[in-house]
């Protein structure tokens, strides 16, 4: 019998094989280190991994703890975040509205788009240096594109009526986006934002790891050069988990914003 | 209208390289230490090309990218498809693999490039396992999407014909299952192209992330231009064979489009 049409587990069963699959993962993992069949320096069980990332809270590595080096990655990550929101926002908006700014803009992000984030590191450091302005280049870069691509999706398809009523009305353009198309494509712009952040912060990361020399993507490369494993698995232990809450933190707001949209 | 787009577009990008004329060759506003003149970057192009940068010629470096980009997805497409049709399947495979799945995914790819340096070092293995890592998650995700969102009633009629489960998987749930299966292979195939530039931008002895990264150290700005234009044309080059692939694997979607 094909299982597709299958009734839906209850929620004990669930709890009870994810507990399994988990489990499963960490006893191999585990099972794996301590038998020394793959040599503990190069697998750190997960407790070692936890236990170390316990341990860089308190005590600095490649000259910083494990939370300075996050704070500088994460203002990094807010900077260019912040300013792809701010450009491709308005610009994505703009070239809803207006067709001869989509027809001059649409070709040159579209050769754009090809390049992978991570390629701009060379121009960013020798433009913006490798401390702030280089990584954020390449943020910029990563988080760019989504918001512009919403926005202007979100522009497009705001129904015909509201944009007939508002002109019949007389409202000038600068209005008519500001009041009518702003409003109406919020949604697309905030499921845009969540894609953003994502590829801004992996992107971020990507970029710590050529260039930088504080934040954790630099304290990872450190502890690869000086092989300790347990060191960059507490780093990516961290980095997935400030992304993690990063998604969070978003996904509220886009339930806020949908929720007074009716949308759910 | 596409014509008026195409002739804007071409407008604009002459435009450009107009601008990107006087700003450097003509004028010198933009230093060339800053940003190449064109004559520099086609010296860079043919240098590359000819003579060779970075302990290889253009079309090795490219060759050997192009090597590691097809393993690397091949890899995930084949391990990623699977799974993420077995989970669609079997609630009780989801309700396995599912938390597994939820403590690695935050973990964004390029984070994993350290690990496998470590593991692997900084040959083609640990590219290959880098990218696998990168490109898997999109093809899971999206072959279970895929499964889940087929129709309740497609799958009772299959059933209530008495297909056999092989036959059940081979033309029911992976033909209607495919089109989102090919939106996951889109995105693990962009996701390859970046894991792979940045993990030889980390350390490689071959490919397009090394011309970047000797260019970077050598402050060649005519080089990385180059570069990165050869990473956009295979992007772009990779993304259509995809595409390419896609129209000839759903020949029912292309006649449902015209």
């Amino acid at each position: 019998m094909v299982s597709l049409a299958q009734r839906p587990l209850t929620s004990a069963e669930t709890i009870g094989y994810g507990a399994i699959g988990l489990a499963a993962f960490l006893a191999l993992w585990s099972a794996l280190s301590l038998t020394g069949l793959v040599p503990r320096q190069f697998l750190p069980g997960p407790l070692e991994v936890v236990s170390r990332m316990v341990h860089l809270v308190g005590s600095p590595f490649a000259g910083a703890t494990l939370p300075q080096h996050l704070a500088s990655s994460f203002l990094r990550f807010a900077y260019g975040f912040a300013l792809g929101a701010v450009v491709g926002i308005p610009l994505g908006l703009l070239m809803g509205w207006f067709r001869w700014l989509d027809d001059i803009v649409t070709p040159i992000f579209d050769g754009l788009r090809f390049i992978a984030p991570i390629a701009w590191v060379p121009f960013a450091a020798l433009w913006f240096g490798t401390g702030v302005g280089g990584p954020i280049l390449i943020i910029f870069a990563g988080a760019f594109p989504p918001c512009l691509i919403n926005a202007y999706r979100g522009a497009r398809f705001v129904s015909r009526p509201l944009i007939e009523a508002a002109q019949m009305l007389g409202t000038p353009s600068r209005r008519v986006i500001t009041e009518v198309l702003l409003p109406a494509s919020l949604p697309s712009i905030v499921a845009g934002l969540r894609v953003s952040a994502g590829l801004g912060w992996q992107s971020l990361i990507g970029a710590e790891l050529i260039v930088a020399s504080t934040g954790v993507g630099f304290m990872m490369v450190q502890a690869q050069l000086n092989i300790s494993t347990a060191t960059v698995m507490a780093g990516m232990l961290a980095i997935g988990l400030v992304g993690l809450l990063i998604d969070v933190g978003l996904r509220q707001v886009e339930g806020a914003v949908r929720r007074r949209r009716g949308l759910q | 209208m596409i014509a008026r787009r195409s002739i804007v577009g071409l407008g604009t990008i002459m435009v450009l390289v107009g601008c990107w004329y006087v700003l450097t060759s003509a004028t010198g506003l933009v230093s060339p230490g800053r940003f190449p003149s064109p004559q520099d970057a086609w010296e860079s192009a043919w240098q590359v090309t000819v003579t060779g940068y970075a302990n290889g010629r253009l079309h090795e470096h490219i060759l050997h990218s192009l090597k590691l980009i097809a393993l690397g997805f091949l890899v995930a497409a084949g391990t990623g498809v699977p799974l993420g049709l077995l989970m669609g399947w079997s609630r009780r495979a989801d309700a396995i693999i599912s938390p597994i799945f939820l403590l690695i995914r935050p973990i964004p790819p390029l984070a994993w490039i350290p690990l496998a340096i470590l593991w692997l070092g900084l040959g083609d293995a640990a590219k290959i396992m880098v990218i696998w890592f990168a490109a898997f998650v999109p093809s899971v995700i999206n072959s279970y999407t895929g499964v889940r969102t087929i129709e309740c009633y497609v799958v009772e009629a299959a059933s209530m014909l008495g297909t056999p489960r092989w036959r059940f998987v081979l033309e029911v749930l992976v033909p209607a299952a495919s089109p989102m299966i090919f939106t996951g292979l889109r995105l693990s195939l962009q996701a390859s192209w970046t894991t792979l530039v940045a993990a030889e931008l980390v350390g490689a002895l071959y490919g397009l992330g090394r011309i970047l990264n000797v260019a970077q150290q050598d402050i060649y700005p005519g080089m990385i231009l180059v570069g990165m234009i050869c990473v956009a044309i295979l992007g772009w080059a990779t993304t259509r064979l995809l595409a390419h692939a896609e129209s000839l694997a759903l020949p029912w979607l292309r006649t449902a489009e015209a």
